[in-house]
């Protein structure tokens, strides 16, 4: 790489982290060009989502040197984003968000590659996200990233001694923002806690008592939430509430606005009504830069190990004065999704019927009455009658061809075990391995869920 | 850290042997957790649970009330339930197929119901709900109403209320609405 002084300036900054050691060093830090140039080269990085947090992420993350981008989002550009997704211009609203915000990237800092997508991330194949060095988030719902977390745990692999095998962990950093409250954690699967570890971390949605808002409203809230999830049904039964469709949004206000004068409610207006309908808490530019500048940090750090990485959650509140705070929390051993399950060697002749019997005397489960799914189908269910007339036929089925025929894969069971001679039911993963199968060396087994 | 090198080489590797390990496709916690909620189900005589898409599809199913006391001895109601990715996170969305004149389910099928929505907590399940729209027929109350109307008669004239329900159930006109049969 030719080092003309135009260039030598352009990395300086990313030079003194990435051509020095230092004191902070991560494990098997190498400082040098080499180093620098790799990232450019051979660091893939996927960014989900190109809004608030999106956009400041492209460019962080073009701008540390990471030249192999990809982003996702589903959006268009919106009039209410340009207040801080800032590579968008008031032509641009109507494009796609992902786009827009990598062409302009891509315009700004030369050298970088930015893919974009306009489509939603369970549109992907799970091949897709395989490619990627690591992952970064800037989603606004529990729902996409918990099924990002559920896609990166698919590909952990655990060896026979129950840790987690390297190759397969599959990196992520999340961001998310509220106002002024924002948050920054690195996933590493198998080894931090994945989302669904923590996600008992996340309070319960604000509901309202539906006969609150059909009798005794109080709040312009209640108004609103009447003619969205009531009023909206008796008129228009059939037909589904857009609320990215402006003469829906203008019903419901309008009902609201009847329903406040009956009761002698004030507050409706027309943004309040589209906070509460579509759960929006007014978004702050300065929130997104710092919780997204923290994302690109770790996942220089991630890639290059010039610095001990977060360990593992920071939480960000600038509502008075300016408080950031790290916890390091710890995973939990039997999750669904990241953890390792229990190891379970079978022949290749056993039936259901046997290896739900197999299932009481294991000395790691001791559960009785298991029920087993595999993959989304339900091999066997124990209750209700109904199911479990459908799936009685797979008890003399061989488990083997149940499974589809691979060596390795990921059961659950439901059922009832004891513990200090008290019983409870419980769901455990088991990490089943077939013996004698093609493609089984030394018992290492398929992890993820 | 990443080891670039080791990215280098998969890299190379791939170039020379499209290799095929595919990742296996993910079931969501939620599926899970609603797929231990099923096999634990403890029903009574008068509730039936049935999955209209499948034995794989736990994620929408029906469940069927025929309330043995009360008002609504001898009716079947049927409700349907749809699950979320992220259950038990969130409540499941209840809603009643059957067209119903009750003081806690109105003319649409929203059921007033406080688990469902404010009360409802991660360590509830399937069961839990069954339980509580079960209790609805054999106990409706004035207290939270969502049809104000069937709320105040039964408040005011309980002997019109049953006969209201009698009415509509067997399918006839209370008011101004028609109610389908339902016995």
């Amino acid at each position: 790489m030719a080092e003309t002084p135009a260039q030598l300036s352009r990395s300086r900054d990313l030079d003194k982290l990435l051509l020095r050691p230092g004191n902070l060093i991560g494990a098997n830090f190498e400082p040098g060009e080499e180093l620098r140039d790799d990232i450019g080269k051979y660091a893939k990085v996927l960014v989900l989502g190109a809004g608030g947090l999106g956009c400041e992420l492209l460019k962080d993350l073009a701008l540390s040197g990471f030249q192999n981008l990809e982003v996702i989002d589903m959006d268009r550009i919106e009039v209410t984003n340009l207040n801080r997704q800032f590579l968008f211009r008031f032509e641009d609203v109507g494009k796609p968000k992902a786009e827009v915000a990598a062409k302009r990237v891509m315009e700004r800092v030369s050298g970088v590659n930015i893919k974009p997508h306009y489509c939603r991330i369970e549109d992907k194949e799970l091949d897709f996200y395989s490619d990627f060095s690591i992952i970064v988030l800037g989603l606004d719902s529990i729902e996409a990233r918990s099924y990002i977390n559920a896609v990166a745990c698919s590909f952990l692999e655990y060896d026979s001694d129950d840790n987690a095998r390297e190759e397969t962990i599959k990196p992520m950093v999340d961001g998310g923002t509220e106002g002024f409250k924002g948050h920054a954690r690195i996933i590493l699967p198998g080894v931090t806690p994945c989302f669904e570890c923590t996600i008992w971390l996340f309070p319960p949605q604000v509901k309202f008592p539906l006969c609150t808002l059909a009798e005794t409203p109080r709040t312009a809230a209640h108004c609103i939430e009447y003619a969205h999830l009531i009023k909206w049904d008796e008129v228009h039964s059939g037909k589904a509430f857009d609320p990215d469709e402006a003469e829906h949004m203008k019903w419901v206000y309008n009902e609201a606005v009847k329903r406040a004068v009956l009761f002698g409610i004030p507050g409706v207006t027309f943004s309040l009504t589209q906070g509460v309908v579509k759960n929006i808490i007014p978004a702050i530019a300065s929130t997104n830069a710092i919780i997204s500048a923290a994302c690109a940090l770790e996942t220089l750090k991630l890639a290059s190990g010039c610095s001990k990485t977060l360990s593992n959650y920071l939480t960000y509140n600038g509502a008075e004065g300016l408080h950031t705070k790290v916890t390091e929390f710890v995973r939990d051993k039997d999750c669904l999704v990241c953890g390792p399950g229990v190891l379970i060697e079978l022949e290749t002749s056993i039936t259901l019927q046997k290896f739900i019997d197999l299932l009481e005397e294991h000395p790691k489960l001791l559960l009785s009455k298991a029920s087993v799914t595999h993959q989304g189908n339900n091999l066997y269910m124990q209750a209700p009658p109904v199911l479990e007339e459908m799936t009685r036929s797979n008890l003399n089925q061989v488990l083997f061809d149940l499974m589809g025929k691979t060596a390795k894969s990921i059961l659950h069971v439901t059922g009832t075990t004891s513990k200090n001679d008290k019983k409870f039911s419980t769901l455990r993963k088991l990490r089943v391995v077939f013996k004698g199968v093609d493609g089984v060396t030394d018992m290492d087994t398929a992890g993820g869920a | 850290m990443i080891k670039l090198f080791k990215v280098k080489e998969k890299q190379r590797e791939l170039a020379e042997n499209a290799n095929g390990n595919i990742p296996v496709k993910k079931q969501s916690a939620g599926e899970l957790r609603l797929h231990k909620d099923i096999s634990e189900l403890n029903l009574p005589k008068s509730c039936t649970i049935s999955f209209p898409s499948g034995k794989d599809e736990l994620m929408n199913f029906e469940v069927t009330i025929r309330p043995d006391e009360g008002y609504y001895l001898g009716g079947t109601f049927i409700f349907s339930f749809q699950v979320s990715p992220i259950y038990p996170h969130e409540a499941p969305k209840v809603k009643c197929k059957t067209k119903v004149y009750h003081p806690n389910i109105d003319l649409e099928g929203n059921v007033c119901l406080n688990i469902l929505r404010e009360d409802w907590k991660p360590v509830l399940n399937i069961n839990t709900i069954i339980y509580g729209l079960f209790h609805l027929f054999t106990e409706p109350n004035c207290e939270d109403p969502l049809n104000h109307d069937a709320a105040a008669v039964l408040r005011d004239n309980p002997k019109l209320f049953e006969s209201n329900v009698r009415r509509a159930m067997t399918g006839g006109y209370v008011g101004q609405t028609l109610f389908p049969r339902c016995l």
